[in-house]
């Protein structure tokens, strides 16, 4: 089904799944493309709960929370072990 | 249980890659930058921090030692939010690596040294021997100060280290502990538990003053030598 948008502008809650891996093949996966997107990402956090007149401390814990959780992620195999099994 | 204890300080890495890099890199982001001159809230407490502890630790430098401002409160703010951020559960602390901790301190004793000897060489060197010490004692005064300040750097780095690692280590045990504890006996878990709420308290301080503590000491060593 051609849409009159072009893929390639298209943001993602507006891709049909049936066109999703096209578009994903799409986009930018250059360094420079990558760290773009992270500084997307950081800029739209940072404008949304830090940079507002009244900001709270949910702005700075809401990124503490996720590296608590990133944290434990990756030290998933080792805390395996610490679980109350009998076989572990 | 000992091979659990220490996994904790083991270099993080992701599928094999050394994560640690970003794990460093992690604190920056916390510190935001702007151009205006009134920003949000957090900008403002974290300017409010900054200058209270620049004015305070650059006091006492002449102005060329004031060149070292920046060096200076990188550092303290670097070495702080790393060591706050470390008392979060799970994470990993870069500073409890000596190699970290000696990546700090021996640059930067070694430039507040060199600079010493290079400006000001007859102060540097007078500083191997104190005044009004015996004429016999002159050889083995001047060996002592010698060693004394090659140890400089090795004091701040291990210092350092093992503050946070002995602190890190002993929430694990009486954490340990008190788990342990708890189905055998829940009045002796109980206490266990007030003992690990006061270490957390003093890790708190041991994270903001070991960074104070290093920072300070280096303004120290350059003061000498400026």
């Amino acid at each position: 089904m051609a849409s009159p948008v072009p893929l390639k502008e298209k943001r993602l809650l507006d891709v049909r799944i049936s066109e999703l891996p096209s578009w994903v093949l799409m986009r930018d996966f250059t360094p420079m493309g990558i760290a773009g997107a992270f500084r997307r990402g950081y800029d739209r956090y940072y404008n949304k709960y830090v940079n507002v007149r009244k900001g709270s401390v949910a702005g700075l814990s809401m990124v503490l929370a996720a590296y608590v959780v990133f944290s434990y992620c990756l030290s998933y195999k080792e805390l395996k072990h610490e679980r109350l099994r009998k076989y572990h | 249980m000992n091979e659990n204890l220490f996994t904790s300080f083991s270099t993080p890495t992701l599928m094999g890659l050394p994560i640690i890099i970003m794990i460093i890199a992690f604190p920056a982001l916390l510190y935001p930058t702007s151009n205006r001159l009134i920003s949000n809230r957090i900008r403002t407490l974290q300017q409010y921090l900054i200058n209270l502890i620049l004015k305070q630790m650059m006091a006492i430098h002449s102005p060329k030692g004031r060149t070292w401002s920046l060096m200076l409160m990188s550092l303290i703010i670097f070495i702080a939010s790393t060591n706050l951020l470390g008392l979060l559960p799970h994470t990993f602390t870069p500073t409890t690596q000596l190699s970290i901790n000696l990546g700090l301190a021996i640059p930067l004793w070694a430039g507040a040294v060199i600079l010493g000897f290079r400006y000001k060489f007859k102060t540097s060197v007078s500083h191997f021997l104190p005044q009004g010490t015996p004429i016999l004692l002159i050889p083995m005064l001047i060996i002592i100060e010698t060693i004394s300040l090659f140890i400089q750097p090795m004091a701040l780095a291990v210092r350092l280290t093992a503050n946070i690692t002995a602190g890190h280590l002993l929430m694990h045990l009486i954490g340990a502990a008190t788990l342990a504890l708890f189905s055998i006996s829940t009045s002796t878990a109980l206490i266990t538990f007030i003992i690990l709420l006061l270490l957390t308290m003093l890790e708190f301080a041991v994270a903001l003053i070991q960074a104070y503590v290093f920072t300070l000491l280096v303004s120290l060593y350059l003061h000498d030598n400026t």
